[in-house]
Parts: structure tokens; C-alpha cells; sequence
């Protein structure tokens, strides 16, 4: 069946999700098509979680011009949807004289760019600041404006406000194939449906390059650069309290050292060219260069408490800048490719432009009674006891801990699957709610979970997944093994 | 909010926690209360349904749910109050617990001595830093074993196990038994962190092969495990290029080592070992903060309940002492671990101790016929011999009051004395 939208919006990261909300406050339909199973699952759920300052980008280019201004924009949307960010400031860290200089560029570029406050400290005050630091530090750029965020929530949140507007988001859908039909419409072929739209709107991340060469008569090709961390438990005492970004050299990039806004500390990333976007696979080689790298920012470096090493896949173009706006050669094709770092930064300005662009092309009109974004509730670990006590009375599912590491209660992950773009596997409840995130990595808490989505969900216990894909956490029941029934015989490995 | 004063709060109703409360109970506690955060009591033994507890405590071999069943019933007899489902939040240094549950909402509770029997985690894959892609399929054992005894269900069908810790021994044979196919069991180390009796029973008896001196060394799988690489590692514990053995294989169970389960105790100012992750404690199993105690494997991981129990009894009794007011004075002697001995418990014991203490420690390597000394500055004060010491399992040897008393220093040193 054909299903027919104004706007289309491939990509459920965070460009596509900031660019939906946007939409939503036009008279409009409009529709995201994602492949995986929710939002946020390619880059957005695996990067470093900085809202940059902008003094890296070359002054000039899109990438400084959208930092800029995304970056400012952060603070007050945090706030209006009720998510964490935390302007916990950063500082590019030098060694010897070379990386004065570099660190004396940077502050140049910063000042062009617009960043405000920039500053060089030295030694001493470098370590008072942060006594984990290597002594043998000299001096550093410090950028009281870079914050931290979660990147993941704040693209479900900004997705929970479109959807509560109107927008509508389908996963599992792989466009396969798009073109423009003669009565001008696009026609968006996915692996199990068709979709047609008047406009439609490339915020598909690794896979841009690939919509794109279907419309525009310029060719792009993507470079797809993996990157690996470390992320170690939450402390009391954090070793850093700054984002502490190494100085750009000869030897390379450099990786960071963070804090996370949920106190957690977060190492990496590598820059890794790989052949399929889809490897989010760490290696033994990329988490020892991290150790190796981050050891030069903190000489006391311990991953004991490492809690998971992931990776994630940048959207890397040959030019080194974004691609944002309308497509020259292909009326009604609008694109935002090559979305890398300060790619989070930078999402909710671009998605202003882009869907001030296709408004007027479309000349839609505003809604006069855009619903409000619901403020997400509390969790219960940041509640105080009073809190705790009404929320308990109100309903007893706010009393009931399902993760005892990040103190996560049944209420909230059942509200987690009920929100306008809810959750339906164990990780985006985990994603959502942090269960499963802390120091157990969900060995206590997983099937309890399961159970619940289970449930609220109405499937049974072996069909909850993970995440996307075949993703089952179970093989089927004790029963059906004793009897060699293969119900869930799903597929043979 | 709920506020009630008691003489004596148990954190856990499993092993530890249901021992240390009868105990209590016996030596004269009437105001007590047990809470836990599982709907029932039991503690971890409610998945345990195969059997071999109890051997030593009551010379019967039971399941663990049948074990767990007999201390439940004796608490019952007592009249010790369990309240389950009820998740303990934070304990102070002063002994004020606060703790939620679906019925009681938030409750503080004012106890005179504290009870921490709170058990243990498994070591989870982000632990071991194991490469590769985070697919469904990899379980800590214990999950796989909640999953297959409690729920009813099966995590996969051809199943690699890394780690020989028991669990993962168990869950071999429970697999096996189930119709999964178990491939392999991967230790890192040169010997096995498991039961000799569970190698026997759980590997041997069903042709799985135990790899030692191998571990995972990639994992493949888009979305579902596909299939895990295993590596021989060199002496440094460090991956052998070239001896890459592939497995296809859709579940991968981590047995990898268990960590007691502190945080609450951290929070109460409880200092900890590093040799053993659990409290610092005297022979009464008292931490350094008074009236607070600990026992079973919040304490130190055992391998036995049987000795769970045991600990716990005689930590329940201390709290008892210790809020009916004979308490003894504060002078002790430090225990410290020698040669080949990791993680003995107690830490410290009273200079004027009038009962057998029983020093607990891992042997730090596979020893044969050797000896474990105890020795106070140059005075060797006990020995006791073996014909093997594995870490696999706990070793003990007990010191009379008698031992303990003439001498100068104020340090113990427990060793193995090699030939």
C-alpha cells in the first residue's frame, strides 16, 4: 500500500528527529522512515555526547556557522524537554611548544567562529583545576562554553514532541530505492513497503552519500570513520570534571576525556576508515590505542570500572564540511549529509533551516496550537525523599526497583514504552530509562525488563529483542528444546 | 513515611542473610527484620535447582531452593519478619536504613546493629573488555540460569562458556541437559576457578572440552551472536597471535568471577578489601564501622553456602553481642596475606578472642603438598597441611584462643609454605 505524506524524512538520528519537530509546527504531514528498529540508533547513540564550543571548525564553513549557532540553542531546549546538560567547559590540552601554537590558532579560530570566553591557562592553574591531569601538561586552551548532553534522549525527546504533533515514525523501513515519478512526486521503496511524498528530506546519516547519488546529478562519496570508547562507572569523584580534548598534532587527533552528565567517565574516540557502517564492532587494536592515548591526558588512567566499550560510525565527506539545504539538480530533494562532529551540535540549526526552506517551498502555514512538549518525569534516582514518598503513593510501581545499579523503578520503564515514540526492545529501555547501563550491565535487571515489554507490548518473552534485526534475547521455550519443536527455530547460525 | 526502631536490620534474606537473623534470633534478639528485594526469600539459591548443598551442614544433598527452604522454614518457627520487595537505598554510618517497596513506599528504619548479606554480582562483559559487536546472546551465567530455572525459557542452542567459574559449570550441564549444545568452556588462567567436582560432573561427563589458558577474543554477530573467536593467551595473560579457533555458536555465557556487592556498604562508610572487594572485618565479622556487620559473599565469595552459613551464624550472634552490650574492648591483632594467600578474612581479630577463629583466604596458585603457616613476627603459632590448594577453593585453617595468647606483635601472617 501506498503511503502518501507531504514530507518525508529519511533517518531517525538526530538531524532527522530535530528536523521532524521543526516540521511539526507547520500544517503539514510528515513521515520518518528509519531502518532500524528505533530512533537514534547510528551515530547519534555513539559519540562523544559534547555540545562543541566551535573552535575547531574552519572559520567559514558550514560546520563553524552550525555549531555556532546549535551550540546556543542547546541550553534552552534541554531545559523546555526536561533532559540533562551540563556546561561543564573543556580544555584543549598542550604539551610541548608546537601545541602552543596550535593551541593559540585554535583560540584565533574560536574568536572568528564567535566563541566567546576563550581563554589559555597554564600549569599551575591547569592542575588545580583538574589534579588527574598530566603533569607534564604546559598549557591549555579552555572553553568555558562546551557542554555536555546525552545525545540519545535528547533526539527521543525532541522525536516524543514531533509525534505528539503530528509527525509519524516508522522503523524496521530500509529505503531501498528512491525517484522522482513524472507527476513529480518522490516514490520511496523500502524493504517491506512504498511511500510517496512531495518532499523528502536525506537525514540518513552513513547511508546519505547513498540517497543522494540517487537524485543529484553530483556524485558523493562517504567515508564511514569508526570510532571506539570506553565508558567507565559512575564515581562520587570523578577524575575529570572538564571535557579534556587533546591538542590536534602531527601524531594525530588525540582522544578525549569526559565526563558523562549521568557522572559517568567517558575515553575515546579512535578515527578508523572501515568499509561497512554497519561494523560498530571494537577491536582489540582500537581499545588499546585509546588506553594508550588516554593515558598521555590522565597518567593514573584505570578501566576497572569499565562498564562497556562501544563504537559508532561517523558520516565522514571527502570536503570536510556539511551539506545542508536544497539539492541544485533535483527540485524538492532536501539533504543534510555528512553530519559529522560538531554534527550533534550543530543539528538543531540546520533542522531550523532546512525546514524554514521547505515551508516556504511549500508554503505551509504555522499551527497556531503546536501541543507543548511534555517535560519528562523525574527519575527516581534524582527525586528526594518527599518526591519519592508521593510518587510511591500515587503508584506502587514507582516502589518497585527493576535496576538496582541505576536505581531504575517499573514505573519509569513502563512509561518509557508508553511515550509518544515509546520503546520496544531492552535497549531502547535502556536507553530511555538507564536500565541495564550500570555497573551489572543489566545481568540482574535484563529479564525483568523483558518481561515487562513483554507485557506492555502484548508479544511473548521470545519475541523481546535487544535491539534491531533478529535480535532475540531468548531461543524459545524449555519445553519446545525437550522436544526438539522448532517454534522459534527462527534461523540457524 | 514509615519510621520504626529495631535492635538489629538484615540487608538479604538468602543464606547469609536468613542465618545471621536465626542466629539473632536465638542469641535473645526479639526486635529484628529481614528485608530483601526479590519477591521471595532465598537469595540466589531459588535458580540453583541442581543439587549438592548441604553436604557439610546437614551430610544430605539438597537443591538449593530445598536448602534455602530449610532456613525459611526455621526463621518462620522463630517468628523472624521478612519483608521482600523492598529495596534498601541507603544505610549511614549511624545505622539508618532507607528502603522502597511497591507496599511500605519509603521507609526509615533506626536499627541498633546492621546485618549486610546482600550477596554478589557476576563480572559482565564490559569487565573483561572483550572486543568485537554488542549482539544479543552474551549472558552472565547466572542470567542464563534465571532464565532457563525461573522462566522457563532457553537464551540459545550452541552455547560457548567463558570462565569456569561454578556457574558457569553448572549452566554446561543445565544447557547440555536441556538440549543446547555446549562447544566449549574458555578459563584464561593455566587451572579452572570452579569446583574440581563441578569440572567432573559438569564438563567431563559430557565431553565438553574445558580450554585453559584460552579466551575470547572477538565476537561476531550484526544483531544475534553468530560466532566467537578463542585465542591461547601466554603467560601474561595475553593473547597468542595465530591460534585463533573459530566457533559458531549463537550464545556466549560469561562465568568470569562474581563482586560482592558493596555499594550500600560504601555508602555507610564501610572500608573495604581490595584483596577481596567485601568489608574489612574482625573475627566477629564486624566492619570498622561499629555495629555494622558483614557476611556470606558481600563479605568474600564463597564456594560453598555450607560455609555462607556458618560465617553468617557467627555474624549474627556478634550483632546480637553487640546490642545486648558484651561487646569486647578494641585491642587486635591485624591478619595479613603471606606467600600464595590472597584475601584472608577476618582482617583483624581481638587480641583476647575466647573462641576458634577460622581464617578464610584463596590460595593465590595450584600448591601441592605444602602447608599453610600462621605466624606472628617470627613465632610460627599454627600450620596446617594439604595435599593441594587450588584457588578454585577456599581454604581454612582455624586458630584456638590458645594460639593466640604470650605474644609481642600485632600482626598475623598467613602463608603457604612450599617444599
Amino acid at each position: 500500500m501506498k503511503t502518501m505524506s507531504d514530507i518525508l524524512i529519511i533517518g531517525a538520528g538526530i538531524t532527522g528527529c530535530c528536523v521532524a519537530r521543526e516540521l511539526a509546527a507547520y500544517h503539514a504531514s510528515v513521515l520518518v522512515l528509519e531502518k532500524e528498529s528505533d530512533l537514534a540508533e547510528g551515530a547519534t547513540k555513539a559519540n562523544s555526547g559534547i555540545v562543541h564550543a566551535g573552535y575547531d571548525a574552519v572559520p567559514g564553513s558550514l560546520k563553524a556557522y552550525y555549531n555556532v549557532r546549535g551550540a546556543s540553542m542547546y541550553s534552552g531546549l534541554c531545559a523546555s524537554l526536561g533532559l540533562p546538560y551540563k556546561q561543564c567547559g573543556a580544555l584543549v590540552i598542550g604539551m610541548n611548544d608546537q601545541d602552543r601554537e596550535t593551541i593559540e590558532k585554535l583560540r584565533l579560530r574560536g574568536e572568528k567562529n564567535g566563541v566567546s570566553g576563550l581563554r589559555i591557562l597554564e600549569h599551575d592553574e591547569l592542575l588545580s583545576l583538574e589534579s588527574e591531569l598530566n603533569p607534564a601538561v604546559i598549557c591549555a586552551l579552555y572553553v568555558p562554553s562546551s557542554a555536555i548532553i546525552s545525545p540519545y534522549e535528547t533526539a527521543f525527546a525532541i522525536a516524543d514532541h514531533a509525534a505528539l504533533n503530528g509527525v509519524s515514525f516508522r522503523f524496521n523501513e530500509n529505503v531501498e530505492a528512491v525517484h522522482v515519478q513524472p507527476d513529480g512526486l518522490f516514490r520511496v521503496l523500502t524493504s517491506s513497503d512504498e511511500y510517496l511524498c512531495r518532499v523528502l528530506v536525506n537525514c540518513a546519516g552513513s547511508y546519505g552519500a547513498q540517497i543522494h547519488n540517487q537524485l543529484s546529478d553530483t556524485k558523493l562519496e562517504m567515508i564511514h570513520r569508526r570510532g571506539q570508547y570506553y565508558l567507565l562507572d559512575r564515581m562520587d569523584h570523578p577524575p575529570f570534571t572538564h571535557t579534556i580534548f587533546q591538542c590536534p598534532s602531527s601524531m594525530g587527533k588525540g582522544v578525549l576525556v569526559s565526563p558523562t552528565v549521568h557522572g559517568n567517565t567517558l575515553l575515546g574516540p579512535t578515527a578508523e576508515d572501515i568499509v561497512d557502517p554497519m561494523d560498530t564492532a571494537t577491536t582489540s587494536e582500537g581499545l588499546s590505542e585509546v588506553l594508550r592515548k588516554a593515558a598521555l591526558t590522565w597518567p593514573n588512567i584505570s578501566v576497572r570500572s569499565n562498564i562497556t566499550n562501544f563504537s559508532g560510525v561517523r558520516a565522514h565527506l571527502a570536503t570536510d564540511d556539511f551539506i545542508v539545504g536544497p539539492c541544485d539538480s533535483c527540485p524538492g530533494y532536501y539533504e543534510a549529509i555528512g553530519i559529522e562532529s560538531p554534527g550533534l551540535s550543530s543539528a538543531p540549526a540546520i533542522a531550523q533551516d532546512l525546514a524554514g526552506i521547505i515551508a516556504d517551498q511549500l508554503n505551509l502555514s504555522a499551527k497556531s496550537d503546536m501541543v507543548p512538549c511534555s517535560v519528562l518525569p523525574v527519575p527516581f534516582r534524582d527525586m528526594n525523599t518527599e518526591e519519592r514518598e508521593k510518587a510511591v503513593a500515587a503508584d506502587p510501581a514507582w516502589g518497585n526497583i527493576i535496576c538496582r545499579c541505576e536505581t531504575v523503578t517499573e514505573a519509569e520503564i513502563r512509561a518509557a514504552i508508553r511515550r509518544p515514540v515509546g520503546a520496544r526492545t531492552i535497549d531502547g529501555v535502556k536507553r530511555r530509562t538507564r536500565a541495564g547501563m550500570g555497573r551489572c550491565q543489566g545481568g540482574f535487571c535484563m529479564p525483568r525488563v523483558a518481561d515487562i515489554i513483554a507485557e506492555e507490548t502484548g508479544v511473548s518473552l521470545p519475541d523481546v529483542k535487544k535491539g534491531s534485526g533478529d535480535s532475540f534475547i531468548l531461543a524459545g521455550s524449555v519445553e519446545s528444546f525437550l522436544k526438539g519443536d522448532t517454534a522459534y527455530d527462527r534461523s540457524e547460525y | 513515611m514509615t519510621d520504626r526502631n529495631i535492635d538489629i536490620l538484615v540487608i538479604g534474606a538468602g543464606p547469609a542473610g536468613l542465618a545471621a537473623a536465626i542466629a539473632a534470633r536465638e542469641a535473645g534478639i526479639t526486635s529484628l527484620l529481614v528485608i530483601d528485594r526479590e519477591k521471595e526469600p532465598g537469595g540466589i539459591l531459588r535458580q540453583c535447582i541442581h543439587n549438592g548443598f548441604g553436604l557439610h551442614r546437614f551430610k544430605e544433598e539438597l537443591t538449593g531452593p530445598e536448602y534455602a527452604q530449610r532456613d525459611i522454614d526455621r526463621a518462620a518457627e522463630l517468628g523472624i519478619p521478612i519483608e521482600c520487595s523492598t529495596m534498601v537505598l541507603s544505610v549511614s554510618r549511624d545505622h539508618l536504613v532507607t528502603c522502597v517497596s511497591p507496599v511500605y513506599g519509603i521507609q526509615r528504619i533506626q536499627a541498633k546493629a546492621v546485618i549486610l548479606a546482600m550477596g554478589c554480582r557476576e563480572r559482565p562483559r564490559g569487565a573483561l573488555c572483550t572486543p568485537g559487536t554488542r549482539c544479543a546472546g552474551i549472558y552472565s551465567a547466572g542470567t542464563a540460569q534465571r532464565f532457563v530455572n525461573l522462566e522457563g525459557f532457553m537464551p540459545g542452542k550452541r552455547v560457548v562458556i567463558l570462565g569456569s567459574g561454578d556457574i558457569g559449570l553448572i549452566m554446561a550441564r543445565r544447557m547440555t541437559l536441556q538440549g543446547a549444545k555446549v562447544l566449549a568452556c574458555v578459563e584464561i588462567m593455566p587451572y579452572s576457578s570452579g569446583l574440581n567436582r563441578n569440572i567432573v560432573q559438569c564438563l567431563q561427563d559430557y565431553n565438553i572440552p574445558l580450554l585453559l589458558s584460552h579466551t575470547v577474543t572477538d565476537i561476531r554477530g550484526l544483531h544475534r551472536l553468530e560466532g566467537i573467536t578463542v585465542s591461547e593467551v601466554d603467560q601474561n595473560r595475553k593473547p597468542v597471535p595465530g591460534t585463533e579457533k573459530h566457533f559458531a555458536c549463537d550464545t556466549l555465557l560469561l562465568s568470569c568471577g562474581l563482586i560482592p556487592e558493596n555499594e550500600l556498604s560504601l555508602g555507610a562508610g564501610v572500608s573495604l578489601s581490595s584483596a577481596t572487594s567485601g568489608a574489612i572485618v574482625d573475627e566477629t565479622f564486624e566492619t570498622n564501622v561499629p555495629g555494622i556487620f558483614a557476611c556470606g559473599n558481600v563479605l568474600h565469595v564463597h564456594d560453598l553456602v555450607d560455609h555462607v552459613s556458618a560465617e553468617s551464624y557467627k555474624a549474627g550472634c556478634s550483632a546480637a553481642s553487640f546490642v545486648l552490650n558484651r561487646h569486647s574492648e578494641d585491642s587486635y591483632f591485624s591478619v595479613m596475606d603471606g606467600d600464595g594467600v590472597r584475601g584472608t578474612v577476618p582482617q583483624r581479630i581481638h587480641r583476647n578472642v575466647d573462641s576458634p577463629v577460622d581464617l578464610m583466604f584463596r590460595p593465590a596458585g595450584v600448591y601441592r603438598n605444602c602447608a599453610v603457616v600462621v605466624e606472628c613476627g617470627n613465632i610460627e603459632i599454627c600450620r596446617k597441611k594439604a595435599q593441594i590448594f587450588t584457588p578454585g577453593e577456599m581454604a581454612l585453617i582455624t586458630l584456638k584462643p590458645e594460639h593466640l595468647r604470650n605474644l609481642d606483635e600485632n600482626i598475623l601472617t598467613v602463608r603457604i609454605e612450599r617444599n
